[in-house]
């Protein structure tokens, strides 16, 4: 198991009190493997992606009572051995590429800059696996584009250079938030396949943060959906679509525009809005919004096994016809 | 021009740039070019393209924001540069992207809705406020938030409120600029569920523009696919859909990552060159339903 | 649909729970500054009240009447009196006025313009900003100490003078802020929207850009407030602020420079207002501007 994390609780302090962001999530992440953390905004998912990498904002408190990456435990580890994974064994991709582009800088600098801050490698070196790697994520002449800046490249040329740099030194783990929408569909569609190939390709652990269920289904291995910051739903991909046990994973399937639903019919939707995780919230997160609450979804749920490696937050699991597709209005 | 248009653009061209600066003129870049169409009673038209394609400019074109560079829009038959921006506002209303962004946070939501018709001045003020809450209640917003700040309210909520803002003036057609791209996919159901219910209530046409293919697909009657500034194929939704004749609009299609587990992501296989020919390629318009 | 409303907003429990404890409740700087200035106001405002004597009338036999903690002090001249026997703190009550009406008098001179120049430059941009931005580039080249002596030199020095020339002078960072909001604004939606709407321009500004300035309006006029009671001190002190008798701070400084060796209160009582006042109104300034920044989302 390349990385593996249980109860993870993020706490960011706010104006209006502690904020829990993340509460008690756990997932496992193996070599060559796709995992996909689904949901909507503020459930909690970048705040998991950015405590992996020790990127969360100074004043925040996270806690774990595992969490390791090959074995290593990253609990205990310190900021510079963090730093020494992160981009190296560790790497990551976000969604808008001008934040992980230094635009003073020229591409052939910030690529190799990556590769020499951790190979200590000749600059040579690094320059043969920068264009080996540009023209791997389908960058037509490569060598010249090396003394190009930035903001000489269009929005998905960007994002391509992005993952050529998450690669630079054969990372195993990468962690993707979002990495295609602020892109145009056909660039996104493009990107996507790429990234699923490389990471065939190279037997490189994937962690994909996104919102976008269409998305999900094209390249997860395993699914986590989140909620309000908990874990709600994990099971493997076929499994989850096929059978999906929570409330708001059916709702939220559901919910997608789809040329299955009739035309310019209502589509199901969930009422209500996403709850404030300021206060802590007493059993069922999403009780509130579900149309199978009752009484007894006023305690912690624990999550439970519905299906062979497949867990669901949910007492109600067995009450509902299966591949249902929608909650009632 | 048809009996029933609403909005009728004819071979509507728009340039940028083109000024005069000191070493001569501004290279012009062509946003729109040679667009022809009828926005009819009763249609919900989508226009559909990525960006760079000259939806939004052509958006801001039919709502008299921006005059073409050639061609000429009618609204109800009248040239709409001619028209003063009120009269415009009285037939079409406009729905942004962003909520965030369109509501001013200085002005209660009572306000913003009833800003409207304060700009009219044909109403007192207890008049405005209790059209405001009507129109608060039509949208699903409880008169609870007459008195709210956009600050205090989710990305659905204020969507809500730019709604029926638009929908004071009681206009016949509502342009929307992916009205659903900045919202959580199960408040985007709620959006769409509501401007369907509002276009019964209220007899309204909209003209959608997106780049999301599914909710294009879901939402309109008539279907227009942007490329480069060019409308490359236009018809009935249930054409473009179950039959794109345009490579490009089949390109668009392949590329929709709809639910679809263990499909994979398609192999597009375009290069700069197949997109060139795309280009090139004549374009499929019927006029007619 | 009714679900939605029945259940509360996130974000408006958020707002809730900041208008239980409000967010300058914990900023030091601005409880601070908020003091001082209330307080120099209540003295401005009741001066008349409070103040044991004339701050005008002369009494030879208190010349130099050394402060209550003085040896042969007492309490009718609690602060003393100067060399013309006035009593001290009348006259730092007094006083409060000239230093209050001259900092926010020079404040709405100055806001006024820069901010007429600054949201004209920002909203129409072009041409109208190039010359904006010339007459600010201008002003900056200014001396400002040496054009207001100027000024008063050739007008005489009375109050509405000197207030007039320091709102002249100071309104380029007026200019320079609203306008730079300005553009920011300008591209926002809801501008859009209005004008869809067929607002006016005068109505976008008035509705639109205006409300969403105040903010940075109210921090920079504090800042400018504290700049022009400086620098009526100094003119004050070099002769040519408000005339004698008037008892500005600065006057009073100037007038008790000549006894510096003897009789320090003399200029210590007066300098100590004055770094107070100025002080406790950049205070609020940085406060305003600590407190009105939104905080990021993490």
């Amino acid at each position: 198991m390349l990385l593996n994390v249980q109860n993870l609780n993020v706490m960011i302090p706010t104006q209006g009190g502690p904020l829990h962001a993340v509460q008690d999530v756990s997932f496992s992440v193996s070599k060559g493997e796709t995992l996909c953390i689904v949901g909507e905004s503020g459930c909690g998912k970048s705040v998991t992606a950015l405590s992996l990498l020790g990127l969360l904002p100074k004043s925040a408190k996270r806690s774990a009572s595992r969490m390791t990456f090959d074995g290593q435990d990253m609990i205990t580890m310190s900021d510079k051995q963090i730093r020494a994974l992160r981009g190296n064994r560790l790497s990551m991709i976000f969604q808008e590429p001008m934040t992980a582009l230094n635009p003073l800088h020229t591409l052939g600098r910030q690529l190799t800059d990556v590769y020499m801050a951790h190979r200590r490698g000749n600059r040579e070196a690094a320059r043969q696996r920068a264009v080996y790697l540009l023209e791997r994520v389908g960058i037509a002449k490569a060598a010249e584009r090396l003394g190009q800046y930035p903001h000489e490249l269009s929005g998905g040329l960007r994002q391509r250079v992005v993952i050529a740099m998450a690669l630079m030194c054969e990372p195993e783990l990468i962690v993707a938030d979002e990495p295609t929408t602020a892109l145009d569909v056909t660039i996104q569609a493009e990107l996507l396949r790429l990234l699923a190939e490389l990471q065939k390709s190279m037997g490189l652990g994937m962690i994909m943060i996104t919102h976008d269920l269409g998305l999900v289904s094209r390249i997860a291995d395993r699914v986590v959906v989140m909620y309000a910051g908990q874990v709600i739903e994990n099971a493997l991909a076929k499994e989850l679509f096929e059978n999906p046990k929570h409330p708001y994973t059916r709702a939220l399937l559901g919910s997608v525009p789809d040329p299955s639903h009739p035309r310019m019919q209502p589509l199901p939707s969930i009422p209500g809005t996403v709850p404030s995780l300021v206060q802590k919230m007493e059993g069922c997160h999403f009780r509130d919004r579900c149309a199978f609450a009752s009484e007894e979804c006023r305690v912690p749920i624990p999550l439970v096994g519905v299906g062979a490696e497949h867990v669901a937050r949910c007492i109600k699991t067995g009450a509902q016809a299966p591949n249902a597709r929608s909650t009632a209005p | 021009m048809s009996k029933d248009a609403i909005l009728s653009l004819s071979n509507v061209t728009h340039d940028f740039g083109g000024r005069r600066v000191i070493t001569g003129r501004s290279p012009t870049i062509r946003a729109v070019e040679d667009v022809s169409f009828d926005v009819r009673k009763g249609d919900i038209l989508g226009i559909v393209g990525e960006s760079g394609s000259g939806k939004t400019t052509l958006a801001k074109i039919m709502l008299g924001l921006l005059p073409p560079t050639q061609g000429e829009v009618l609204l109800d038959g009248t040239p709409i540069i001619e028209m003063s921006r009120k009269r415009i506002a009285e037939r079409i209303q406009f729905i942004f992207q962003d909520p965030y962004s369109s509501l001013n946070p200085r002005q209660s939501v009572g306000q913003i809705v009833g800003y409207p018709l304060y700009l009219r001045g044909q109403e007192n003020a207890a008049e405005r406020d209790r059209k405001a809450r009507e129109l608060l209640d039509i949208v699903g917003l409880s008169s609870r938030f007459f008195d709210a700040y956009p600050s205090q309210m989710s990305g659905g909520q204020r969507q809500r409120v730019a709604i029926a803002r638009a929908l004071i003036t009681r206009p016949d057609l509502l342009i929307c600029d992916e009205p659903t791209s900045a919202l959580d996919v199960s408040v985007q159901s709620q959006v769409l569920n509501l401007l369907l219910e509002l276009r019964e209530e209220f007899g309204l046409t909209y003209v959608m523009v997106s780049h999301n293919m599914a909710v294009i697909q879901h939402m309109t009657t008539r279907v227009a696919v942007m490329f480069l500034g060019r409308i490359v194929e236009m018809d009935t939704s249930e054409k473009v859909f179950g039959t794109p004749q345009h490579p490009y609009t089949r390109l668009l299609l392949n590329s929709t990552l709809s639910v679809n587990q263990g499909a994979g992501v398609p192999d597009l296989n375009v290069d700069a060159e197949a997109r060139h020919a795309m280009r090139d390629h004549p374009s499929y318009v019927s006029q007619r339903v | 649909m009714t679900d939605i409303v029945a259940s509360t907003p996130p974000a408006q429990d958020r707002a809730a729970r900041r208008m239980r404890r409000p967010r300058w409740m914990g900023h030091a700087g601005l409880i601070i500054g908020l003091a001082i200035l209330l307080t120099c106001l209540l003295m401005a405002l009741f001066a008349p009240l409070v103040a044991p004597h004339d701050p005008y009338a002369q009494d030879l036999l208190s010349r130099f009447a050394p402060p209550v903690w003085h040896e042969g002090g007492s309490w009718n001249h609690v602060l003393g009196a100067d060399h013309l026997g006035r009593d001290y703190l009348s006259r730092l009550l007094y006083g409060a006025q000239i230093s209050l009406i001259i900092g926010i008098g020079t404040a709405i001179v100055s806001g006024i313009i820069g901010t007429t120049i600054g949201i004209a430059a920002g909203y129409f941009g072009g041409k109208v900003d190039s010359i904006a931005m010339f007459f600010i580039t201008a002003r900056l080249a200014m001396p400002v100490i040496l054009i207001a002596l100027a000024v008063v030199a050739l007008f005489g020095s009375s109050l509405t003078v000197v207030m007039l020339t320091l709102g002249l002078l100071l309104w380029d960072r007026f200019a320079l802020v609203t306008r730079a909001s300005t553009i920011q604004l300008r591209s926002q939606e809801f501008v859009t929207a209005a004008q869809i709407q067929g607002a006016s321009t005068l109505q976008i500004v008035r509705h639109e850009i205006l409300p969403n300035l105040l903010n940075n309006l109210l921090i920079v006029a504090t800042l400018e407030m504290a700049q022009a009671i400086v620098l009526e001190a100094a003119l004050s002190f070099l002769g040519l602020g408000v005339p004698a008798p008037l008892p500005s701070w600065g006057l009073m400084i100037s007038e008790g420079k000549a006894s510096i060796l003897f009789e320090p209160w003399l200029i210590t009582i007066p300098g100590i207002a004055l770094f107070l006042l100025v002080l406790g109104t950049n205070l609020l300034g940085d406060g305003l501007r600590d407190i009105t920044t939104p905080q990021g989302r993490n």
